[in-house]
């Protein structure tokens, strides 16, 4: 099997060649120049994405550092850094051919060796989500040359392809990195990459700054000679800089809910919900099965048939989210929405609950609050309201981040809520959640209901290993439907996020990253 | 000799006293749930327990409690006061990039209140006292009334509202315009704009308690049988209020300034928040909410420090407006 492009890879690149002969000859097309004005929230902690992996880090950090491979919103891998790749008929070996004339924003040469340090040394230590897979699958990461390198394999792990974006395998300079310390290295304050805009500054509690890498290999771009990411930490002055047009670009999760909706009705206002495919955020309630009353299935379902899925995206969330069927997102390959279903039906939950034989005023239920805002309270207060119809005496506790992730990581608690990226592929997003073997104390996203099916671990497995995607369909079409029937997690809907923009702002989203793509070919029109 | 007694003693209080607060600090939010490597992990969504224990390992928590305190004590002394966990940067250099933001903001709100506190407190007192003018004192009271009331963060809001979104007048948010080359006094300009807000805003509360205790002890005053000689004399109203009224007047005013002061160096989390500013405050809500254990202790170090040093400053001020509390306290 030999995949240099994808289909619509290949169309792509005419589209893109077509472009730019056009380019030539009629330049109003793009407009050079200007500063994109966005906002960063939180503030980042640091932009040395691999050290950091949060959504802020990546959001600002994604236009310094690149990964080999890019995705498009179908997440079908797109060239990167590595202008072409392919993969053995056995699933085993990668080999990625690199682009031609990269520079490090200090000028070094962008080489082979680069990747194979990032890869096998810098990612294996520190990636809190890949290190887990590299050791796990990775068997060696060679340079034969400069210009390529060359991934083996253990044994087959068909999701491979879908790891080279920049967040998951974001490529550092050998040369600053190598030997030292990484989370302690002083250039991590100013960081290094070879993406199309550079680090220029970061004044705490502010603003950072990148400014137009002018030596990006990509010629002619990018357009943008500037991008500021303001730090302004009330939501309700986030709404009022982006009302008052200081703001260009305004992510979703930057305001409350009830702010978009006024937001995106204001005059020369954009909005789309396209680019989060990467991440196919789904909101779950979890359950910790390994004691009454949820370690009961027929509890699980009758909760699972009391909660109006539709009126918590319309009332709660002010329509901003989709009803989930499933653990795995809609916008996820291998999604099925062929499962079993919970249409709401409070008489259902109560008979089911009756059929389970578990006496519920013995088993008082605490539900910790998701510490994410005012909204998820909300959700909490409305689960709590629907338990109670169906017999269950329910209290909310409140907590916070830290707190929240002590008592989950550590099976401390009774039911929570968690919304979940999935990461372009179940093997990566979603088995996580349920397989037998990642109960691990610790973490808060780990396998923290305690849900175990040996079926279910042994689908995964194989759909892990497969090389096939029809095999791996049916695989996780299986898995779906116990994981539904199970009720393994009371499954409530895909988060959706709202990116709102000026209409004179161009080709914001164009990949399954969305605003955390590169922003090499958004433009500005009348830039100053 | 008694004066230098006094003030190595004082000096030693005041040393005991910020050590206190560094320890009981230290084992206070280590009580709160979850450590700093819980919370980074569940940031980035990572299900690997080893990952957490390197993150453990790496910011020295496996250690015993005790071990940890003594190294962070031995560090304070030289000087180094650790790394902030989440953003590896040293706690020193976080905290002094956050302390002009903060001094300038405390400084302007503490400059606002306190004049026009007194102002409007003295101007009421003098009112009430003065027949056909007793509206303007229940006006003044009246008004210092609801700002006392009102909360800080909505009228932040509204002032925000009014101001930048319906008049334009002032900026919303941050300490300078973002994306700018300002210089010099272009930058001083900008500033003083972005300032205009939060001043106004952190002050208001702080001046309404200054109208009132102004006029309450001007009142107090006014009623005393020297001031009644002095306008027997036929000294002119405005001189008695400058020479004989507020001098003595003044005490309860520097008292509560000094508290003013001690509240504010904890930091102005609703209005830093609220105007964006980047001040310490800001610094210290989201190391708690992170656990980041070294910055906020550091940050509670340094406000301790001003708070302790704002006393002393008022202490030696009450002995300079009024003589008779002598600098050894004695009456």
């Amino acid at each position: 099997m030999k995949i240099f492009q994808t289909r619509r890879g290949a169309l792509r690149l005419t589209a893109a060649a077509l472009a730019i002969s056009l380019g030539a000859t009629g330049a109003m097309a793009q407009t050079k120049g200007g500063t994109l004005n966005t906002i960063v929230q939180p503030e980042p902690p640091l932009l040395v994405l691999g050290l950091n992996q949060q959504s802020p880090t990546q959001y600002v950090a994604s236009k310094i550092y690149e990964g080999l491979l890019t995705y498009d919103p179908d997440l079908a891998p797109q060239p990167g850094l590595a202008k072409s790749w392919e993969t053995s008929e056995d699933g085993l070996t990668y080999t990625f051919t690199l682009q031609d004339g990269v520079t490090w924003h200090d000028g070094e040469k962008f080489s082979s060796a680069d990747v194979v340090f990032s890869v096998d040394k810098y990612l294996r230590q520190v990636h809190p989500r890949v290190r887990p897979i590299l050791n796990t699958y990775l068997e060696s990461v060679t340079a034969p040359d400069d210009q390529t390198v060359v991934f083996k394999l253990k044994s087959p792990f068909a999701p491979f392809i879908q790891l080279f974006g920049t967040d998951n395998m974001t490529i550092v300079p050998a040369h600053i990195y190598e030997g030292t310390e990484f989370a302690t290295n002083p250039q991590n304050q100013h960081p290094i990459g070879t993406g199309p805009f550079m680090f220029e500054s970061w004044e705490r509690g502010s603003a950072i700054t990148l400014v137009k890498n002018p030596n990006y290999w990509k010629d002619g771009l990018p357009y943008l000679d500037k991008i500021v990411f303001s730090i302004i930490p009330d939501s309700a002055s986030r709404a009022v800089a982006f009302e008052q047009g200081q703001i260009d670009v305004l992510r979703g999760t930057d305001v409350d809910p009830v702010d978009v909706s006024r937001l995106e009705n204001l005059d020369g206002v954009e909005e789309t919900t396209k680019g989060t495919e990467m991440y196919s955020t789904i909101t779950s309630m979890i359950m910790n099965e390994r004691e009454l009353p949820f370690s009961n299935k027929q509890v699980r379902q009758a909760i699972s048939y009391a909660l109006d899925r539709d009126f918590m995206v319309q009332t709660i969330f002010f329509g901003i989210g989709k009803p989930a069927t499933g653990p795995i997102s809609s916008t996820l390959p291998f999604y099925d929405g062929d499962v079993p279903k919970y249409d709401y039906d409070l008489d259902k939950a109560r008979e089911l609950i009756k059929e389970s034989g578990v006496d519920l005023s013995a088993h008082p239920v605490k539900i910790l609050d998701y510490p994410y805002g005012s909204t998820w309270a909300r959700l909490a207060e409305y689960v709590s309201q629907q338990l109670k119809q169906i017999g269950f005496t329910v209290d909310i506790e409140a907590t916070d981040a830290g707190g929240w992730a002590q008592r989950v990581g550590n099976f401390d608690f009774d039911t929570t809520f968690h919304f979940s990226d999935q990461f372009g592929d179940p093997a990566i997003g979603v088995s996580r959640l349920f397989v037998t073997s990642n109960i691990v104390k610790g973490s808060p996203f780990a396998n923290n209901a305690g849900y175990s099916n040996p079926e279910v671990d042994e689908i995964f497995a194989k759909a892990a290993s497969s090389t096939s995607r029809e095999d791996r369909q049916e695989l996780y079409t299986e898995a779906q439907k116990i994981l539904v029937d199970d009720a393994a997690n009371i499954y409530l809907f895909e988060n959706q996020n709202v990116t709102l923009y000026k209409d004179s702002v161009h080709n914001l989203i164009t990949s399954g990253v969305g605003t955390n793509s590169n922003f090499e070919t958004v433009y500005i029109d009348d830039a100053k | 000799m008694t004066f230098l007694r006094h003030a190595v003693l004082r000096l030693i209080k005041a040393l005991t006293v910020i050590l206190s607060v560094v320890i009981a600090n230290f084992f206070l939010i280590r009580l709160a749930p979850g450590d700093p490597a819980a919370i980074m992990a569940g940031e980035a969504g990572a299900s690997d327990p080893e990952y957490v224990d390197r993150l453990r390992e790496q910011f020295g928590l496996n250690e015993p409690l005790l071990t940890q305190l003594w190294l962070y004590l031995k560090g304070v002394v030289q000087f180094d006061w650790g790394y902030s966990y989440r953003m590896q940067v040293d706690v020193l250099h976080l905290i002094a990039e956050r302390i002009p933001a903060t001094l300038l903001l405390m400084g302007a709100a503490f400059i606002f209140s306190i004049l026009l506190g007194i102002l409007f407190g003295v101007l009421a007192a003098s009112a009430r006292h003065r027949p056909g003018r007793g509206w303007l004192d229940s006006v003044i009271v009246g008004i210092s009334l609801l700002l006392y009331a009102t909360p800080l963060f909505w009228l932040s809001l509204l002032a925000i509202l009014l101001f930048s979104v319906q008049l334009g007048w002032l900026p919303a948010y941050g300490m300078e315009t973002p994306g700018t080359d300002y210089a010099g006094l272009e930058r001083a300009k900008d500033i003083a704009l972005h300032l205009v807000l939060p001043t106004i805003s952190l002050g208001s509360f702080y001046m309404a308690m200054y109208v009132r205790l102004a006029r309450a002890s001007v009142l107090e005053v006014i009623g005393m049988d020297y001031i009644k000689t002095a306008r027997a004399k036929g000294v002119p109203w405005a001189r008695v209020l400058r020479r004989h009224v507020l001098r003595n007047a003044m005490l309860p005013v520097i008292t509560f300034s000094g508290i003013q002061l001690g509240q504010m160096a904890g930091g102005a989390v609703l209005t830093e928040t609220v105007f964006g500013w980047p001040g310490i405050g800001r610094l210290m809500f989201d190391a708690l909410l992170q656990r980041d254990y070294m910055l906020l202790l550091g940050v509670f170090l340094v406000t301790s420090t001003m708070v302790v040093v704002f006393n002393i400053l008022t202490d030696i001020i009450y002995s300079f407006v009024d003589p008779r509390i002598g600098a050894g306290g004695q009456k």
